[in-house]
């Protein structure tokens, strides 16, 4: 097949002039087009399609892979197939009612989305957030992240070929999900957070739960440890796949344990802290070796990390209020819209109009999100309704890096590495 | 003006009023961050001397805005990273409505690339020298820029050709 006229062959039917446009972003993708191409006796060149539909995407991404043999030789994604206008709806809704669509961006970690958003809504409406309400949420975000890692990690291994591992992974992440249940009432899209605090103390059932999974877990996560870290299988699949050296990594914006495996320690939670992470301890686990087996180490050891955050959250949660009591900036409490006829006059206010930052003002807030850096970029203009608000998702700028990553890669890595990634189409989709 | 700008971020301003004096339009902060408006014919320029000069290695995300009603009605906006000095500023330019372009900072740095395709197909801003400028959300078939605030919220019927929900007879 002669790859240098890809689309004369393929003759696309659907959509067909953005079919053509992406072939012929395949074709140019480097300046300097091989003359080799012309004379293929053995036909090993081919183009590969993979996805929107595909159970190892992980959602539905498509890449359109040229292939030479095994080899990949350019590599294209064609993302897009998630994308709902977010941004868009943001614009038409108040800040509060925006927070439930933010647990459908980053479907895999619910809680850290909610936390982003109401703390960029914070920043640029200066509301103050009380202490324990601070807590609560490092606690929710550090379990989304064990969550979001634990699926990540389900599946990638599933990719490399171990299926049990995924049954027992979603059994922790079954607990999980019972914690949140009784933090908030939800399993799943919990939208617990609220812009000036959380929606609700924490019971002494669901602090009993915590610190139930904290015990357990670690012994859990030594056990995934035990299975794959001198696994041969596992290793050599892993080993030396998708390398992205440090420079590389920065140079193509790649965020999270994306860019913590290839070598540089940057994180949001220590790089510019948001609730109280400059009052407890941890580290940042950060590897040389830039590709997959890094990546998956780097994980492993952010859950470790998650762990002992939370363990310490626990021991200094202090006691107090948990949203702000200024009822022109948070919701009032259930009991004062039921029995006081301030409490539903302004919570009639909150839904009404919602909370108005300063006319012309803007902020950008990010935090460490289990994919990475995810950053709310907000622009008022003076009423309840954002007038632009800007998601910076990670997953986008992970996926960009792995587009770049797959060049030169075998055609068999590619699941690997998009496991290795971690990307969630929800959330780069927008 | 009254700012509360960090020493490094002061020097950075001090040196690009300096060198840049004629491209230089604005320097204010909102809420803590600190926002450079600058000459859109300059910003490749800006771009790279803040990244050799002052260690803007990181690119984080690029976002573009709709200033609707106003003279320049495209904004930019660059959210670049000093990961040595800790420092997070937003570069941005406004765009003319008729015929928006700007040049494209993918030379600068690579990741950009991704950004600037985001802006384009949301917005239409066009970017002069992008390696691969294609639309990335939307299919190149549709012919709107849905974040302009002139598009609907429920979308522009018959926009899109849409898969036959019937089963092909054959």
């Amino acid at each position: 097949m002669d790859t240098k006229h890809i689309k004369n062959d393929v003759d696309p039917k659907f959509l067909k002039k953005h079919q053509e446009s992406l072939y012929d972003a395949l074709e140019d993708k480097h300046t300097t087009v091989e003359i080799l191409d012309d004379d293929d006796p053995l036909n090993t060149k081919m183009v590969l399609n993979m996805g929107p539909q595909h159970p190892a995407t992980h959602g539905v991404l498509r890449l359109i892979l040229q292939l030479n043999g095994e080899l990949i030789e350019k590599a294209k994604l064609d993302i897009g197939y998630l994308h709902r206008g977010i941004e868009k709806i943001a614009e038409n809704k108040t800040y509060q009612e925006f927070m439930p669509y933010t647990d459908r961006t980053d479907y895999l970690s619910p809680y850290s989305n909610n936390v982003a958003l109401c703390t960029a809504v914070e920043k640029i409406a200066n509301v103050e957030v009380p202490e324990r309400a601070h807590y609560i949420r490092m606690i929710g975000c550090e379990l989304a992240r064990i969550s979001s890692h634990l699926l990540w990690l389900g599946t990638m291994v599933q990719d490399t070929g171990a299926v049990s591992f995924f049954l027992w992974t979603f059994r922790e992440r079954e607990k999980i999900y019972d914690i949140f249940d009784y933090i908030g009432g939800h399993r799943f899209t919990i939208s617990h957070a609220r812009i000036g605090g959380v929606a609700n103390d924490l019971t002494d059932d669901a602090l009993a739960m915590i610190k139930d999974f904290i015990n357990d877990f670690p012994q859990e996560l030594k056990d995934f440890h035990g299975l794959l870290d001198r696994n041969r299988i596992f290793f050599d699949r892993n080993r030396g796949v998708g390398v992205l050296p440090t420079e590389r990594a920065l140079e193509i914006g790649a965020t999270g344990p994306t860019l913590r495996g290839s070598g540089y320690a940057y994180d949001i939670r220590d790089f510019e802290p948001y609730a109280r992470y400059d009052e407890v301890d941890f580290e940042i686990p950060t590897r040389l070796e830039g590709d997959n087996l890094a990546r998956y180490y780097v994980r492993m050891e952010e859950m470790h990390e998650s762990i002992r955050i939370i363990r310490q959250c626990l021991d200094k949660l202090p006691k107090g209020p948990v949203r702000t009591d200024n009822a022109k900036q948070a919701y009032p409490s259930k009991d004062e819209v039921y029995y006081s006829m301030e409490g539903m006059i302004h919570d009639f206010m909150m839904t009404d109009t919602g909370i108005c930052p300063p006319e012309g003002s803007e902020s950008f807030h990010c935090i460490e999100a289990p994919k990475g850096e995810l950053g709310y970029f907000i622009q008022s203009d003076g009423t309840g309704h954002p007038w632009r608000l800007g998601i910076k998702s990670p997953s986008y700028a992970n996926l960009q890096a792995l587009e770049d990553m797959l060049d030169g890669e075998m055609v068999a890595d590619t699941v690997i590495m998009i496991g290795g990634v971690d990307p969630v189409m929800g959330d780069s989709d927008k | 003006m009254n700012m509360e700008l960090s020493d490094t971020l002061q020097s950075l301003v001090d040196d690009l009023s300096e060198n840049y004096s004629d491209q230089l339009i604005d320097v204010y902060q909102s809420s803590g961050d600190t926002f450079i408006r600058v000459q859109p014919d300059a910003i490749v320029e800006i771009c790279r001397f803040l990244k050799d000069e002052h260690h803007f290695i990181y690119l984080s995300d690029i976002l573009g805005a709709d200033r609707f009603t106003s003279e320049e009605r495209f904004e930019v906006i660059y959210n670049i990273v000093s990961l040595r000095d800790r420092e997070r500023v937003f570069l941005k330019v406004w765009i003319e409505e008729k015929d928006p372009t700007v040049d494209s900072i993918t030379d600068v740095w690579q990741s950009a690339s991704w950004h600037e395709r985001q802006v384009y197909d949301m917005f239409g801003v066009r970017f002069n020298n992008h390696p691969d400028l294609r639309r990335i959300y939307m299919p190149e078939d549709f012919d709107y820029y849905p974040l302009r605030k002139e598009f609907p919220l429920l979308g522009i019927p018959g926009s899109i050709e849409l898969p036959s929900s019937t089963p092909d007879t054959e």
